[in-house]
């Protein structure tokens, strides 16, 4: 429908010279560009280690080619932290199960009820199949837990336990009560006014003192209450303005058939406005999945973790360029694909309203 | 005189065979039009048919895809500097004002002249205030856009425009966006400049001012020119069907 | 956002009035019970954890010795001065990187704003890339990927030597500096010299505090240069199509026509980038760069005081922004009222 927006298609200036010139200057650097990034990346690199080589063959290199050797190497720390070796088919299996959910949450054709019920079932679930103690499997306490599966684990029980606080945030800050208005102003302002790096400091540090002598709380759980707490906030003013969004004749008419206040909020007036949200929605979700990188700050080992602490190894110092290039691709993969489907979804809910 | 001035051109606007798409949808077909200097045209037709489209492209808001379009013995080509020329001769008034919002009506007159032409501040000053007064609202020079009415920004608009004397002015369907009382001074101020004697192509369902003011009525529809004669001629006895339909939809 | 036509319609069956009234303030005074109670546990909890691990109270702790040193930064810190210089050392140090932070951010952003609405195909598509790349990878690995990048420069005896007195290599970037003599604009030049395991002389940047401006910079750049492009492509067709038609040339329309209407659309989401940069620059901590957050960091762990220390980060930070917020809204309704955009 629209073109392409550019300044050029809005009002045609038409080629030029300059234009030109431009074109091939640029292109001209660019090809250079990445032709030196290919001969690092690709021609010169350094893919395998034989056996007990060390890491000879890669420092030979060093400047010349990537060392993708490492990557090759310890993918399976980087992927799963120190997860027991043997017991790695669980954490896999857990990553699968999140994207299947996420993949189905950004496609129309699986929505339902069924899939609200299946971000709990799955988060229960990873947690479930994570920890072992039953049926034979080993236990594995939560310290052991790493990489990909904890950043999934975090990012998706820390949205799925935000929702419902941030409805009633949303709800509160409207309120006519002053009170409830009040709490829920002072609430959302503050969290959104400090560093997310504060609230983990929070649960590293004051949580331990908030509670009961002898009930330790695990680290990874307090984490997780902190990135709650975080993002219910900011989802509060992403469902605050959904609510403003619907036409006051909304609630009007839920008023009218007869239905009280919270019936009229579930079956009327929230769908609505969290169809209207989707967009800052799936934004404020590829945030937090982004934010969970934060905990190596308090020892915790997600997907930045363990790349960081491969580095640390001393038969792998000085790679951190390579290490950090993979775990950055498998970030961009993730973040980039989602934010393509909810594009779309925007789409596809654009013309559905207007139909 | 550059190489792409010719100075044997008796036209002001020599449209030849030209033709336009947008996507599948072909706007003008072989449009042949030619307008000497002094003409006053005003085009009429029913909406889509291609009216609007024609006039941008005598100023190169629209691109031609085929044909040849000469304004002012300068030919239109998608050459930046072929465009900037005629620009520079060519006003155009658009049916929504298009006045900017965060200048003053004066600054909008001489913001081209300054920067376009390189008059001098006091001079563009000068010239913005004589035009301002031609169209009678030099009392709202230093007032912003959205103070003015609709019938004032409209005139603003037509005072901006006359600030880079231009040869020609291309009129939009001027006074489609106001109110039915505002009509009437934007019409007037646009006589006034007829008589003048610059060229004037105007889109217009305004066909009393036609009658007044045309050298050449000319209805358009489907893309192609169906009539193009003086309006005496044009209401009394048009000679396509078309027109005749269309007229007696309009003129009630 | 424009103001909200909020509904506060009242959904539920009609209660007398005396009824309703009395209701709302029973719900009220139950909200605020409950979370009295929450917040007189934890308070109560958190005494008797406190004495039993002999963690003092109170702030006094900031007027002792810090004990810590601060790296070499602009500022001279050593471990007699309080904790509470050192707070705010390491205050100065945030205001610091944020503020150039922000101009870089915001000159870059800009750029890469216009960029993505260029004609010539390679600039709009390279900024593209630029913009999703650095917004789907998380900026604590885009830091880390700086400050490992700033590792692997040569020793300071190998040091690159680009341009006469000025030094790189993985200790930090060295220029010369500028010598006053007596009042007298600068006589003489000061060049950094090889001295032991470093330079000594001149001006020092170190590496933590490049990679953290330089990753905090291109990143907060890319989410700003969303926000421009989303303005200028928000000033309405017409006004591009005025200003060509009266002969103003692509560059003159963006900067008197386009531009300014489009920064009134700009200007308040990138004030929250801006917030957004300060805040983030608490990530300092995983690179080690003294800033507030670091030094909070340092200090609870010396004086083990974790909620004296963390509140009153959180206190610096949430003034920051509120103040920032408030002012942002003055703007709002400033320039609603002088009759703003299209």
């Amino acid at each position: 429908m629209r073109p392409a927006a550019s300044l050029a298609t809005r009002v045609p200036m038409f080629a030029d010279r300059t234009n030109t010139i431009a074109t091939i200057a640029l292109g001209a650097l660019l090809a250079y560009l990445a032709y030196a990034f290919g001969q690092w990346a690709f021609v010169h690199a350094v893919w395998r280690l034989p056996a007990d080589a060390g890491s000879l063959p890669c420092r030979a290199a060093r400047g010349e080619g990537a060392c993708w050797a490492v990557v090759v190497e310890r993918a399976r720390f980087m992927f799963f932290g120190s997860y027991p070796p043997g017991a790695q088919w669980r954490p896999a299996v857990v990553c699968l199960l999140f994207v299947s959910v996420y993949a189905a949450s950004v496609m129309r054709t699986f929505w339902s009820r069924w899939l609200l019920a299946s971000w709990i079932a799955v988060s229960a679930a990873a947690v479930v199949l994570l920890r072992g103690g039953w049926l034979g499997l080993a236990d594995v306490p939560s310290e052991s837990w790493g990489g990909l599966p904890l950043t999934f684990l975090l990012s998706t029980v820390g949205f799925t336990l935000a929702f419902p606080v941030a409805v009633l945030l949303a709800l509160g800050r409207r309120s006519t009560l002053p009170a409830i208005r009040t709490l829920s102003v002072v609430y959302i302002e503050v969290v959104r006014g400090v560093p997310v790096m504060t609230f983990l400091f929070m649960a590293a540090v004051m949580f331990p003192l908030f509670a009961p002598q002898g009930f330790a709380v695990d680290k990874l759980v307090r984490a997780q209450i902190a990135f709650v707490m975080v993002t219910a906030a900011y989802l509060a003013e992403v469902v605050r303005s959904g609510l403003q969004a619907i036409p006051r004749g909304q609630y009007e008419a839920a008023a009218s058939i007869g239905l009280s206040f919270w019936p009229a909020m579930m079956l009327v007036v929230l769908p609505q406005a969290l169809r209207v949200s989707i967009p800052p929605l799936v934004n404020t979700f590829i945030a937090l999945f982004k934010d969970t990188s934060l905990v190596i700050v308090i020892g915790l080992f997600d997907l930045l973790g363990a790349a960081k602490a491969v580095i640390v190894d001393p038969k792998w110092v000085g790679f951190g360029a390579e290490v950090y290039l993979f775990t950055a691709a498998v970030y961009f993969g993730f973040c980039f694909v989602v934010s393509r489907f909810s594009l779309r979804l925007e789409r596809e809910l654009g013309r559905a309203r207007a139909a | 005189m550059n190489e792409h001035e010719r100075p044997e051109s008796q036209f002001h606007v020599d449209m030849q065979a030209v033709n336009k798409w947008f996507g599948t949808l072909h706007v003008l077909r072989d449009v042949t039009l030619k307008v000497r200097r002094g003409e006053r045209i005003v085009i009429c037709g029913p909406s889509g048919s291609g009216k609007s489209t024609l006039i941008r492209c005598l100023n190169g808001l629209e691109a031609h895809h085929s044909g040849r379009i000469v304004v002012g013995g300068v030919e239109l080509t998608r050459e930046v500097k072929t465009i900037d020329q005629v620009r520079r001769r060519v006003g155009m008034v658009f049916q929504q004002f298009n006045l900017f919002p965060h200048l003053t009506v004066l600054e909008n007159c001489t913001l081209a002249p300054i920067r376009v032409k390189k008059v001098g501040r006091k001079a563009a000053h000068d010239l913005a205030l004589h035009y301002l007064t031609r169209v009678r609202i030099s009392d709202q020079a230093g007032k912003y856009p959205g103070e003015l009415s609709g019938g004032q920004q409209q005139r603003a608009a037509i005072a901006r425009a006359l600030c880079m004397n231009p040869e020609m002015m291309l009129f939009d369907e001027p006074t489609s966006a106001l109110d039915p009382e505002m009509v009437k001074e934007v019409l007037n101020t646009m006589v006034s400049l007829a008589d003048e004697g610059i060229t004037m192509l105007c889109v217009t369902h305004e066909m009393g001012f036609a009658r007044q003011v045309a050298n050449r009525v000319i209805f358009i529809d489907g893309g192609r020119i169906l009539e193009d004669n003086e309006p005496d001629t044009f209401f009394r006895a048009p000679g396509h069907e078309r027109t005749r339909a269309f007229l007696s939809q309009v003129l009630h | 956002m424009s103001q909200s036509c909020a509904p506060r319609v009242r959904i539920g069956p009609r209660v007398s009035w005396r009824g309703a009234r009395a209701k709302a303030i029973g719900w009220q005074l139950a909200v605020l019970a409950v979370a009295m109670a929450l917040v007189a546990t934890v308070a109560v909890q958190t005494a008797i954890n406190l004495r039993a691990r002999g963690i003092a109270s109170g702030f006094d702790f900031l007027s002792r010795p810090a004990g810590f040193e601060i790296a070499r930064g602009l500022f001279s810190f050593s471990s007699r001065e309080s904790y509470a210089r050192a707070l705010l050392v390491g205050l100065l140090n945030t205001v610091r990187v944020s503020f150039l932070g922000i101009a870089i951010a915001s000159v870059l952003g800009l750029s890469i704003g216009i960029a993505r609405l260029s004609g010539i195909w390679i600039v709009s598509t390279v900024s593209r890339a630029y913009v999703e790349l650095v917004r789907n990878t998380p900026l604590l690995l885009q830091l880390l990927f700086w400050y490992t990048l700033s590792q692997g420069l040569p020793a300071p005896s190998d040091a690159l030597n680009p341009l006469p007195g000025v030094y790189l290599c993985f200790r930090g970037l060295f220029l010369p500096a500028p010598i006053w003599h007596d009042g007298f604009p600068w006589i003489g030049v000061e060049a950094p010299t090889l001295a032991g395991f470093g330079f000594q002389g001149g001006i020092s940047i170190s590496p933590e505090f490049a990679a953290l401006l330089v990753g905090l910079s291109t990143y907060t750049a890319a989410f700003i240069g969303e926000t421009v492009r989303g303005g200028i492509l928000a000033v309405g067709r017409g006004q591009i199509e005025a200003a060509a038609a009266l002969g103003l040339s692509r560059p003159h329309a963006l900067r008197f026509v386009v531009l300014p209407q489009a920064l009134r659309v700009i200007i308040p989401p990138s004030t929250s980038q801006y917030l957004n940069l300060f805040k983030n620059s608490s990530l300092s901590v995983a690179i080690g760069y003294p800033d507030l957050m670091s030094i909070t960091n340092t200090t609870l762990n010396q004086t083990g005081q974790a909620i004296e220390a963390i509140a009153l980060a959180m206190a610096v930070y949430l003034t920051v922004s509120l103040a920032v917020s408030a002012a942002m809204n003055l703007y709002n309704r400033a320039t609603l009222r002088r009759g703003g955009g299209a």
